[in-house]
């Protein structure tokens, strides 16, 4: 299996599934034509991630990116959640294989969109 | 866990009796065919009635019949050696959209030493329509090459017909057998063709040799250039255990044939309408009724292949898939997209493939796991309401 065995057990048993009905910032990236799209919602209290959904629609890579750069973020502030980048997500794997890695790309822009998202609707922008 | 294989159009487990047909050609009779002495005379004649029992798997004559080394050689050889023969008369080239990469990328190849390849559209099964055949040959035109049965949806093109306005208006007409035979009576003669590939690994034969048909009186340049092999017209050294192999297991095809299409056709119908039964928003891909007896393949909306495939590797089922993630490229299956699904639709297809071991049991637990797996894949994607 091309897979680590951390990548297996993220998506087999994704963490943060879901979506959150009155999320104070959401994002979406990627395109259903491209074979991959994620949405993330993010519930945030006084700039810090107190909760955090995902919903993704895409290969083996694609859910485990998104189950683990959830766990990343949680209980983050918003400056430090902005700085996770694809290679921080890609090492909490233990490894992408390359064709892969455009997934934890995502897994970053999808978390950058719902804290731009967020900060547009609070001034912050 | 037990694991059960559904991807039989991808290989083939070798057959044991094939096996042990092989093994006294890994042992004692390992002479080398061009040699004069006992050793090389044995590995000949083994050869010889190896190239019999291919033939007649086809319908062929034995001096018709070339080893190669597989299905991809045999379609390169067909194509690039039909081409070079031919340039004086013509450069152009009939195929279509939806042959497997073997073709399709020897065309591509083609094109850039400067000849024209006319790729022609299939309907929404995938069927060629032959007076689209017609239509599109030229003055110039040498070859047409139409895949006997796609090896991803399972439509069989009505080769006969094409082969009959292929002779009658005097062009080559090569078609890639290497999913129908096993699987789908082959008759040269009857079909009109006048170059075949075909490949054992599909068949329970050994990897690494395959065959092509070149019909008597037909030149064709040499791909494989060095010793007087194959009648000096592909050089190496023959892989005589291979071709011993290959030749039982056209042998054991040819015997079971009709046993085999139809205990695979009733497998495989249980399992396309016990995934449309079960399973809603699902697309059967392929022709309804012209289509190989064990292939199923489906699009399932709103989720994607490759995380399918994942779920299903997990608890043991081996599938395939026509996702591009699953190869890493960045668009879904040139198939799927030829018989008209859209990108999304075409990322979320399965191919389950039945060969001779696939048992009732096996056919009742995908069926019984896979809307489950579906389901939850479903439920985590942004484009699934429930």
């Amino acid at each position: 299996m091309m897979y680590t065995d951390k990548v297996i057990d993220q998506f087999q048993n994704p963490r943060n599934v879901g979506e959150i009905a009155d999320a104070d910032g959401v994002g979406e990236v990627g395109s259903p034509a491209c074979g991959d799209i994620m949405k993330m919602f993010l519930k945030i209290e006084n700039d810090v991630i107190v909760d955090v959904k995902f919903k993704t629609f895409g290969c083996g890579a694609a859910v485990a990116t998104s189950s683990v750069a959830t766990e990343m973020i949680m209980g983050k502030t918003l400056e430090e959640a902005e700085k996770l980048t694809n290679s921080m997500v890609v090492d909490e794997l233990g490894g992408l294989p390359q064709e892969k890695v455009h997934c934890s790309v995502l897994a970053e822009q999808a978390i950058k969109a719902a804290i731009k998202d967020y900060r547009s609707k609070h001034g912050q922008d | 866990m037990q694991r059960r294989y559904f991807d039989y159009a991808a290989t083939t487990p070798l057959d044991k009796e094939v096996l042990a047909a092989m093994i006294p050609h890994l042992e004692e009779n390992f002479g080398n065919p061009s040699s004069v002495y006992s050793y090389g005379r044995e590995a000949k004649k083994a050869i010889d009635e190896a190239r019999d029992k291919v033939a007649h798997a086809i319908g062929a004559d034995p001096k018709e019949v070339y080893f190669t080394s597989g299905g991809t050689e045999s379609d390169n050889w067909a194509i690039i050696g039909t081409a070079y023969a031919k340039k004086k008369k013509g450069n152009h080239i009939i195929t279509t959209s939806v042959e497997h990469h073997a073709v399709l990328h020897t065309c591509k190849y083609l094109e850039k030493q400067g000849f024209e390849v006319t790729y022609l559209p299939v309907d929404e099964y995938g069927m060629v329509d032959p007076k689209t055949v017609e239509e599109n040959i030229k003055d110039n035109t040498i070859l047409i090459s139409v895949m006997f049965a796609n090896n991803e949806i399972g439509t069989i093109q009505p080769i006969a017909e094409i082969g009959k306005i292929a002779k009658d208006r005097g062009v080559l007409f090569h078609t890639d057998a290497v999913q129908a035979l096993g699987s789908v009576k082959i008759d040269v003669n009857e079909l009109n063709v006048d170059l075949l590939s075909i490949s054992s690994h599909k068949i329970y034969g050994p990897k690494g040799i395959g065959a092509l048909y070149i019909r008597k009186g037909v030149k064709i340049d040499n791909l494989i250039h060095g010793g007087g092999q194959e009648k000096k017209k592909r050089a190496g050294t023959e892989n005589t255990p291979a071709i011993v192999g290959f030749a039982k297991a056209c042998e054991l095809a040819v015997e079971n044939l009709e046993s085999y299409a139809q205990r695979s056709a009733k497998l495989r119908d249980r399992l396309i309408h016990g995934i449309l039964e079960s399973i809603p928003e699902v697309r059967l891909n392929g022709h309804p009724t012209q289509r190989l007896p064990g292939n199923v393949n489906v699009s399932i909306k709103y989720i994607e292949g490759e995380s399918i495939l994942l779920s299903l590797d997990l608890i043991g089922i081996a599938a395939s898939s026509g996702s591009a993630c699953t190869s890493g490229a960045l668009d879904p299956s040139h198939v799927l997209l030829a018989i008209g699904l859209s990108h999304e639709i075409a990322h979320g297809s399965l191919r389950f493939s039945i060969g001779k071991y696939t048992t009732d049991e096996e056919v009742d637990f995908v069926l019984e796991k896979l809307p489950t797996i579906i389901q939850r894949l479903r439920d985590m994607s942004p484009l699934y309401n429930s």
